[in-house]
């Protein structure tokens, strides 16, 4: 068994980033709580619909989590995945474990469902709010696959933290989206170099959206979620209108560039075109004190 | 969607196992098999919901041979099947049958 995140399955995502034995399940295959949509359409569903929900200790702490299997329909979301991803933050916003850690993988929302879909996003975002409002830190990891596209990017993006590798993406709109609406020669999609520095974990680090970005490795993966177990981000006004005046900097500072690695060289980066060929470490030795910081 | 039912067995008892198996995905050219204990009188029971229409006697081929090499009995194995070969078929169910300790 490789010692890889970005290939595993959801389970086996489960079962190797929390502690051993101390993964349950809540609404398992067993269960058969299965997409009514696919059903209709004729396709083959799955038993869990697509994420993995439940309880679990990380390093001796205890946290709630989904995980979401890239293979099925690409991590989208439906109406009974997305149900189960809201009832295990509002679980949390009412038994406060120490966290909810949430391995994202998706393109967004499930086009065969897609009206459902879209109300689910809606409520996912609702309860990540309600979840932190009770003091329950809401850890992103963004190292998957299929990338954090769609609705569950905006998702991400409201929890207390994210944490990705260069592998995994984050962003809304996915490349294919953005070449179909507006020509390949505003995004090529096939190009990875490209697609990586715009959406991929380093760019993200450096512009203060990712927390931390570590190496496709669980014990990596592992250790950058555990510091921030315990510790909600304040949500009130004040930390709104901080993140809005943050944005508003960011727009005039880098609103006219036309690629990342005019962006990374406005915050200083020495040699952007070398950041792709950086290891983790090196790189955020090099990023950190560079990186634009929204709460600065 | 097709859906098949086939029965094997019945097979001698044995010790069941205490939990239910999840192996494979429903993804392209796979499938996911959930595997629990269910009174079936010695039989083993396996429920197909499967994307391609038409291979009846292939999966009846293909369960039969693994139902008769492994012989569990009051085993219920319900797969949800997106395309997977008859080859992938047989390496998921060997996967299960690991993980069943029946291997």
């Amino acid at each position: 068994m490789s010692a890889g995140y970005l290939e595993a399955t959801a389970r086996q995502r489960v079962a190797r980033f929390f502690d051993a034995g101390s993964v349950h399940e809540w609404l398992g295959p067993s269960a058969r709580v299965t997409s009514p949509h696919l059903a209709a359409l004729g396709m083959p569903a799955a038993f869990d619909d697509g994420v993995a929900t439940g309880r679990a200790t990380l390093a001796g702490r205890p946290v709630y989590f989904a995980a979401q299997e890239p293979e099925f329909m690409g991590g989208a979301v439906g109406e009974v995945h997305g149900a189960k991803l809201t009832g295990v933050l509002l679980r949390a916003a009412r038994d406060r474990p120490d966290g909810v850690v949430l391995l994202l993988d998706t393109g967004g929302v499930r086009l065969h469902e897609a009206n459902a879909g879209l109300v689910a996003i809606a409520e996912i975002q609702r309860a990540v709010f309600e979840a932190r409002l009770a003091g329950v830190p809401v850890v992103a990891v963004c190292a998957g696959s299929n990338g954090c596209y769609g609705g569950i990017g905006i998702v991400a993006r409201g929890c207390d933290r994210i944490v990705m590798t260069e592998e995994g993406r984050l962003s809304v709109s996915g490349p294919e989206v953005i070449e179909a609406h507006r020509g390949v020669e505003e995004f090529d999609a096939r190009d990875r170099a490209l697609v990586w520095r715009t959406m991929g974990g380093k760019h993200r680090y450096l512009l203060g959206e990712a927390d931390a970005l570590v190496e496709d490795r669980f014990e990596a993966l592992r250790e950058a979620v555990v510091p921030y177990l315990g510790h909600a981000r304040p949500l009130d006004l004040d930390s709104v209108r901080a993140e809005h005046e943050a944005l508003g900097r960011r727009l005039a500072r880098f609103g006219e560039a036309p690629d990342s690695l005019d962006i990374w060289s406005a915050l200083g980066v020495a040699d952007p075109a070398r950041v792709p060929m950086l290891e983790p470490g090196p790189f955020v030795e090099m990023a950190a004190p560079l990186r634009e910081r929204a709460d600065a | 969607m097709e859906h098949l039912v086939f029965e094997f067995g019945p097979y001698p008892e044995r010790p069941r196992p205490a939990a239910a198996v999840i192996v494979g995905v429903v993804g392209s050219g796979n499938l996911e098999a959930l595997c629990e204990s269910a009174p079936l009188g010695g039989r083993l029971r396996v429920e197909v919901s499967s994307s391609v229409h038409g291979f009846g006697n292939t999966w009846k081929a293909v369960l039969g041979d693994f139902a008769d090499r492994v012989r569990l009995p009051d085993l219920l194995i319900t797969i949800n099947d997106a395309g997977a070969t008859p080859a992938v078929v047989g390496l998921r169910l060997a996967q299960a049958a690991a993980e069943l300790g029946a291997a």
